[in-house]
C-alpha cells in the first residue's frame, strides 16, 4: 500500500515538471521582461535576474526591487515600440468584432430555433454550405471589397473583414439553445403584450446568457490572437497595427531589443490569459461542445 | 345526457381551435416580417463576405491582375498553368503536407494520453494541469513565433540548455540554421500550440462513455489494458476522426506560425502554400503584386486539400450516426 502512494506521489510529481516546462516559454516571456538586454545574451535560461535575492520580496524591500527588475524594458515597449498604440487598437478591434459577432449570430440563432417561415431551410442550408464548400484564397476578393467600399484603409474595414462572413458554429449554438426553450414562456411573454421584438430582447435575450458567454470567449480569443487579417489590411497603415502584426514589424525593425519584445508579448499576453482563466469554463464547454455536436 | 354535452363540448373546442389558428395565421404573417428583419443584417453579409469571396476567388484566378481596380486583362488557364509547373509550389506543397502529417499523427495519440490521465478519477489537482496544459493555445500565435525564435536558438536558447543539461546532446544543435532542422521545429511548436485544444476535445469525448459497460468489464474480469483496447477505443472512434480532422485543416492552414517563426527558411524549408501564396498577393518586393496568379494557387491547394477533408468529412458522418 505504502508503494503504491509513493507511485502516485512519483507520477504527479513529473507530472507537474513536466507540465511546468509545457509553459516555460510563458514563464520565459515574464522573466525576460524583466532583465536587461546584457542577461538575456548571457545565458537566457534562468528564470531571474542576476542581482536578484528572494528576500526582495518582503515588503519592506520591495522598494528595492525596481533596481533589480527592469520595469524600463515595458515602458520603452509601451512608449517608443507603439505598443499603446498598438493595445488600444487591439481592444478596439477585439470588442467590435464580437459585438457585431454575437449580435448576428444572436438574432439569426434566434429566428431559425423558433420560427417557421418560407426559406428557412434554403438559409439554413446556405450557411451549412460554406463548411464544405472549397474556398481559394478569399483573402484577396474580400481586400477588394472592402477597397471598393472605401474602407481599405480605416479601422471599420478591418473590423468587417474580420467580423463579416458567416459563424457557422455560433449560429448553430444559438439556434439549438433558443429551440430548446418552451414555448409557454413566449405565449406568456405575449399575453402580457409583448410584441415580437420585446419578447426577444427582455425574455429570450437574457436567457441565453451561457451561449452569449460561450460566443464573447472563443471569438474573443480568435480576434485578439487574429494575424492574418491585420496584416494584410494594415499594410499601408501602420498606425491602425493590431498586437500580433506590430510585434511582428517591432521585431523585424530592432531584433535586438530582446527584453522590450519580451515586455511587449507579456503586455499582449496577459489580457488574454485573465479572460481565459474568467471564462475558462464556458470557453471549454464550447470548444467541448463543437466536437460532440 | 352525456354525449350531448361531450358534442357541445366538442364544438366549443373546436372552434376555439379555429380561433387560434386564424389569430395565429395573422400572427405568422407578422412574424414573417419579423423574421426576416431579423435575418436581414447576416443575409446581407452572408452574400458579400462568405459567398463572393468564395466566387471571386474562382473568377480572380482567370485574369492577370495586380490588384488595383477590376481586374481586366482575362488569361484564361495560364496561371494553373504556371503554378503547376513552378517547383517552388511544389515544395511548399510537400512542405505543408509533410507538416500536417506529422502534426496529425504526433498530437492526436498523445492528445488522448494526456486526457486519459487528466480525467483519471486518482490525480489530484486535475483542472490546474489542464489549465497549464491549454494556456499555449489562447497565446496570439505570431508572438509565439516569435518567442519560439528565441526558445530555438543556437546559443542560449531553452531547446538547447534543457537537452544540454540532460545530457541528451553533447552539443547545441543549430535547429533554425537546416531546412529540415527547421521543419522539426516548426513541426514541434505546432503540436505544443495546439496540443490543449485536441485535450479539451478527447476529455469530451471520455466524458461520454457509459460507467456501467466498465462496471460490467470488471466483473467480467478485463484488466485495465483490455478495458481500454475492447471498450475505450471503439467507443472512441468518432471522436478520433472528428479530431483529426479539425487537426488536419488546421495544420493545412498554418500561416501565423511560419510567417513570424523561420518565414518559410532556411532555403525554402519550410515555406508552406499559404506563406507561397501571400507572398505573391501582398509581398512582392520590388514588384507588382499577382493576385490572379495568387488566387490560381490558393484553387489548386484549396482542391487538393479538400479532397483529404471530403475522406474525413465523409467518415466524420458516417460514424457520427453510429454513435453510441
Amino acid at each position: 500500500m505504502k508503494r503504491r502512494k509513493l507511485i502516485r506521489f512519483l507520477f504527479h510529481f513529473v507530472f507537474l515538471v513536466l507540465t511546468l516546462a509545457w509553459v516555460y516559454p510563458l514563464i520565459w516571456t515574464v522573466s525576460s521582461s524583466l532583465k536587461t538586454n546584457r542577461e538575456m545574451f548571457s545565458g537566457s535560461v534562468k528564470l531571474f535576474p542576476d542581482k536578484f535575492e528572494w528576500s526582495f520580496l518582503l515588503p519592506s524591500n520591495w522598494g528595492q526591487l525596481e533596481e533589480i527588475l527592469q520595469f524600463d524594458n515595458y515602458s520603452r515597449a509601451w512608449y517608443i515600440a507603439n505598443f499603446s498604440q498598438y493595445f488600444i487598437n487591439t481592444l478596439l478591434f477585439t470588442f467590435a468584432v464580437v459585438i457585431i459577432v454575437i449580435t448576428l449570430c444572436a438574432l439569426t440563432g434566434y429566428v431559425l430555433g423558433r420560427y417557421d417561415f418560407p426559406g428557412k431551410f434554403l438559409i439554413m442550408g446556405a450557411i451549412i454550405a460554406t463548411m464544405f464548400i472549397p474556398a481559394g484564397y478569399t483573402i484577396i476578393p474580400l481586400w477588394q471589397l472592402i477597397n471598393a467600399l472605401g474602407l481599405g484603409k480605416s479601422m471599420a474595414g478591418l473590423v468587417l473583414a474580420e467580423a463579416g462572413g458567416t459563424h457557422v458554429l455560433y449560429i448553430l449554438l444559438f439556434t439549438a439553445f433558443f429551440s430548446r426553450i418552451p414555448k409557454e414562456l413566449e405565449e406568456a411573454s405575449q399575453i402580457d403584450g409583448a410584441g415580437f421584438v420585446r419578447t426577444f430582447f427582455t425574455i429570450m435575450l437574457p436567457l441565453a446568457k451561457p451561449v452569449i458567454a460561450t460566443t464573447f470567449i472563443l471569438q474573443f480569443i480568435n480576434s485578439w490572437n487574429s494575424f492574418f487579417v491585420p496584416l494584410v489590411f494594415t499594410i499601408h497603415r501602420p498606425d491602425l497595427r493590431t498586437l500580433g502584426v506590430g510585434m511582428y514589424s517591432f521585431v523585424e525593425d530592432n531584433s535586438s531589443d530582446l527584453a522590450a519584445m519580451a515586455a511587449g508579448a507579456t503586455i499582449s499576453f496577459i489580457p488574454i490569459v485573465v479572460i481565459f482563466l474568467i471564462f475558462q469554463k464556458y470557453f471549454v464547454d464550447g470548444i467541448a461542445g463543437s466536437v460532440k455536436g | 345526457m352525456i354525449s350531448k354535452s361531450t358534442i357541445s363540448e366538442q364544438k366549443l373546442v373546436s372552434n376555439e381551435l379555429e380561433r387560434k389558428t386564424r389569430k395565429k395565421s395573422g400572427l405568422k404573417r407578422k412574424h414573417y416580417m419579423w423574421c426576416y428583419l431579423f435575418l436581414a443584417p447576416q443575409i446581407i453579409l452572408y452574400l458579400t463576405f462568405t459567398l463572393w469571396p468564395i466566387i471571386g476567388s474562382y473568377y480572380f484566378a482567370f485574369f492577370n491582375w495586380n490588384g488595383i481596380g477590376w481586374p481586366t486583362e482575362i488569361v484564361g488557364w495560364e496561371n494553373f498553368v504556371e503554378v503547376l509547373k513552378d517547383s517552388y509550389f511544389w515544395n511548399a506543397f510537400k512542405n505543408s503536407f509533410v507538416y500536417t502529417f506529422f502534426l496529425v499523427i504526433i498530437v492526436v495519440p498523445t492528445s488522448l494520453i494526456v486526457a486519459l490521465i487528466l480525467n483519471s478519477p486518482k490525480l489530484y489537482g486535475a483542472a490546474f494541469f489542464r489549465t497549464l496544459f491549454f494556456l499555449p493555445v489562447v497565446l496570439t500565435m505570431s508572438i509565439v513565433g516569435i518567442i519560439m525564435q528565441n526558445m530555438f536558438a543556437f546559443e542560449g536558447g531553452f531547446m538547447n540548455e534543457i537537452l544540454l543539461s540532460m545530457n541528451i546532446i553533447d552539443d547545441p544543435i543549430n535547429w533554425l540554421g537546416g531546412p529540415n532542422l527547421a521543419m522539426t521545429s516548426v513541426v514541434i511548436v505546432g503540436v505544443w500550440k495546439g496540443f490543449g485544444i485536441k485535450v479539451i476535445y478527447w476529455l469530451a469525448g471520455l466524458q461520454t462513455l457509459p460507467k456501467d459497460i466498465y462496471e460490467a468489464a470488471k466483473i467480467d474480469g478485463a484488466n485495465l489494458i483490455q478495458q481500454f483496447v475492447y471498450i475505450t477505443v471503439p467507443l472512441l472512434i468518432p471522436f478520433l476522426i472528428v479530431i483529426t480532422f479539425f487537426q488536419t485543416v488546421w495544420a493545412f492552414n498554418v500561416f501565423d506560425l511560419v510567417k513570424t517563426f523561420t518565414n518559410g527558411g532556411p532555403l525554402f524549408g519550410t515555406d508552406m502554400v499559404p506563406l507561397y501564396i501571400y507572398r505573391y498577393a501582398f509581398e512582392m518586393d520590388g514588384g507588382l503584386p499577382r493576385m490572379g496568379f495568387a488566387s490560381a494557387a490558393g484553387i489548386v491547394y484549396g482542391m487538393a486539400t479538400m479532397v483529404i477533408t471530403l475522406i474525413l468529412g465523409a467518415l466524420v458522418r458516417k460514424y457520427g450516426k453510429n454513435r453510441y
